[in-house]
């Protein structure tokens, strides 16, 4: 008797446990919502633009979700995978492509009005196939650091807007003399530096009808070449030598005369114990700088479009998200509204704050194909072992080359 | 009447599994025939699977990278296994004994072992920095230069390799500490009478008795080595990687890095059949060396 109460007893709570918690019916919207870019020092900037939004929209309610940017697409992937998609979500410039070529998000044509204030360069960014996939939100760009007091020390000028590669070569040699532990600049060897200076060099990753890598021409290779010569000329500092020192940290110790680093740098940099500035990034053929952007996309499955679509739109360019950006010194809106830059450009240092702007008169973005992460993996592969002198600059882009042909087909 | 009864008492029998039966089927056997299946397709998680055959094996098969890292693995074992083995089996023998204290000692040996990989590797890649770290610095005082270890790709996997021992004696170490607990006293006792000394009593009664043990730490440090992800992925500097990538490393960025999941599937496939392949000749062997009784 005892046993049979207890087994029912048993079965009524394991039935409890499959009953899901019951949907209550709700008046309003809820707008999922998914992000890296705050994770984890803008949560708070974040929420205070979600605050102003649902003050204006009192029947939308937005439910955020923050990943740093390491683990954030595999929490995106596995929810649009499981049919559970958030209706916006943030996507880098990279990662868009692929996005938009599988059919996962909503066409915000009709939702992007004539006059929208985006920099015309940002909102084209993320078109595919004539369709606007997702609106601009922040750009960032990377340009020359420089230490003035190293600078004096070593008795030369200061970087111009007109420097090119061998003007720096020059400096960081004079700089690089100051001592054994001074280096005279430091700029990664890595994809994204080299597709920018490939662009100074008039190299192109791939022919028109991106149906082939001509990364073994001789402008890539020069590009290439000009890159590793600072570490043949003992100016900068190899992995190595690095040791598992960030170059920041070497930039912050006041040992590093000039870095090639982005604007994001700007806080982390405030209290150095040394005067500092900016520059436009030297330049080889022509200027080029790297135009970083993050989107915010609407999922294709989304049940509220509208709304989703209407916080999208807050998010990227209304003017209290661009305030908010602006004033905490996060990623910059991508709004031509010199109003709301105004303020970003009176706060020092760097004295020099306007070349953030006039950088975007020679922007880059990088060469996208579908299978970019392999992409980039294998051409670090090479860069990393040219740095290190075990390939040398042709061959090393031979082997891109039939690498990246191999991932076009 | 009996048979009866029988069917009656296994009813309850699965009706008390089910939980975990059902944690079973639907954890375990679901994803891993999912997973077979897998290996037939194309999918990059955006879009619907795309059924290719066997082309995900066929391009395994050319697949430079992948065989690289078969044969990191492989190095792995082979320098792991002998290794954690003979100085798990040396460190039981001394933490066998009455000694003074051996309560901590015991203790302090499996402190590496409930660690966390992210924090053992944080520590090995501080001791192994050819700039300032303790490993070169100490081989500075004896005159030699130490190589850059984590820095080089010829160099790192054994630096994983380092790493992965120390990390791991402690586990084997308890296994061996159990076995020798269980060898009675009586065959000292027999064998001191008869004189025989302390190398002739480890060879022809430790030894021997330590085999049943010895086989089971065997199978769980292979299982182990074909597995080991943790330390390649935390401890070598980005230039290294192409020394050190092993087959769960691949599989990882395979998966979820590069979002092709069924080229990912096809090598979890292979690295099983390793595995199973291994494990089977094991069994085979243990008849000609394992002694379950004297």
């Amino acid at each position: 008797m005892l046993r049979k109460s207890l087994v029912t007893l048993l079965v009524v709570v394991m039935l409890a446990a499959l009953v899901p918690a019951s949907a209550l019916a709700q008046d309003s919207v809820t707008i999922r919502f998914y992000n890296f870019s705050s994770d984890p020092d803008h949560v708070e900037d974040l929420q205070t633009i979600i605050d102003a939004f649902e003050a204006e929209n009192p029947n939308i309610t937005i439910e955020v979700s923050s990943a740093p940017f390491a683990d954030y697409f595999t929490l995106l992937e596995a929810d649009l995978v499981g049919g559970d998609a958030p209706d916006v979500f943030e996507l880098n410039f990279e990662s868009f492509v692929s996005y938009a070529a599988n059919d996962v998000l909503l066409d915000l044509t009709p939702y992007v009005s004539g006059d929208a204030p985006y920099y015309p360069r940002a909102l084209e960014a993320f078109q595919s196939d004539g369709a606007q996939y997702a609106l601009p939100e922040s750009f960032s760009t990377v340009l020359l650091f420089f230490n003035k007091d190293l600078f004096d020390q070593a008795g030369i000028d200061y970087p111009t807007a007109e420097w090119t590669w061998d003007d720096a070569m020059t400096a960081a040699q004079a700089i690089r003399a100051l001592g054994d532990d001074v280096w005279g600049i430091y700029s990664p060897i890595q994809f994204w530096e080299f597709y920018k200076k490939a662009a100074q060099n008039n190299c192109a990753f791939f022919n028109a009808d991106m149906t082939e890598s001509t990364l073994n021409s001789p402008e890539c290779v020069t590009a290439l070449e000009t890159m590793v010569s600072f570490v043949n000329e003992d100016v900068m500092p190899d992995q190595t030598e690095l040791a598992g020192v960030a170059n920041e940290e070497l930039f912050l110790q006041g040992k590093l005369g000039m870095d090639v680093i982005g604007i994001w740098q700007f806080a982390a940099f405030a209290d150095a114990p040394f005067a500092w500035d900016i520059q436009l990034e030297p330049g080889a053929a022509q200027k080029a700088h790297h135009f970083f952007a993050n989107g915010v996309a609407v999922s294709a499955d989304s049940e509220h479009p509208e709304e989703a679509a209407a916080w999208a739109q807050f998010l990227t360019s209304s003017e209290i998200a661009a305030t908010v950006r602006i004033d905490a010194g996060w990623e910059l809106p991508a709004i031509d509204v010199p109003e709301y830059v105004a303020a970003y450009l009176e706060q020092t240092p760097p004295d020099n704050r306007e070349a953030v702007f006039e950088a975007l008169e020679s922007p880059v973005t990088p060469p996208v194909i579908e299978r970019q992460t392999e992409m980039q993996d294998d051409l670090n592969q090479l860069l990393t072992a040219v740095e290190m002198g075990e390939l040398d600059p042709q061959s090393a882009l031979d082997t891109a080359k039939e690498q990246i042909d191999g991932l076009l087909q | 009447m009996a048979g009866n009864h029988g069917i009656h008492k296994w009813k309850w029998v699965i009706f008390f599994l089910s939980p975990s039966l059902i944690g079973l089927l639907v954890f375990m056997v679901g994803p891993l025939l999912y997973s077979l299946r897998l290996t037939l397709y194309d999918w990059n998680l955006l879009s619907d699977p795309v059924y290719v055959g066997l082309d995900n094996f066929k391009d395994l098969y050319h697949d430079a990278e992948f065989w690289a890292s078969f044969k990191h693995t492989l190095t792995y074992i082979a320098i792991y296994t002998p290794s954690v083995l003979a100085l798990a089996l040396g460190v039981s023998l001394l933490l066998n004994r009455p000694l003074r204290g051996v309560a901590f000692f015991r203790a302090v040996s499996f402190v590496p072992v409930v660690s966390s990989w992210v924090v053992v590797s944080l520590m090995w890649k501080w001791i192994f920095n050819p700039r300032y770290g303790l490993l070169n610095y100490a081989l500075a005082q004896i005159g030699i230069t130490g190589p850059n270890w984590l820095f080089d790709p010829d160099t790192a996997l054994y630096a994983i390799i380092i790493a992965g021992i120390w990390k791991d004696i402690g586990f084997i170490t308890v296994m061996f500490l159990s076995g020798l607990q269980g060898i009675d006293e009586s065959y000292y006792e027999a064998a001191k009478i008869d004189g025989a000394q302390m190398l002739q009593r480890l060879r022809h009664i430790t030894l021997p008795l330590l085999t049943p043990t010895t086989f089971f730490a065997l199978i769980i440090s292979l299982i182990n080595s074909f597995q080991v992800f943790e330390q390649a992925w935390l401890m070598p500097e980005d230039y290294a990687r192409t020394g050190t990538s092993v087959v769960v490393e691949q599989i990882v960025n395979y998966a979820f890095r590069y979002n092709r999941m069924g080229y990912a599937a096809a090598m979890s496939w292979v690295l099983f059949a390793a595995i199973f392949a291994i494990t089977i000749v094991q069994i085979r062997l243990q008849k000609r060396w394992v002694h379950y009784d004297l």
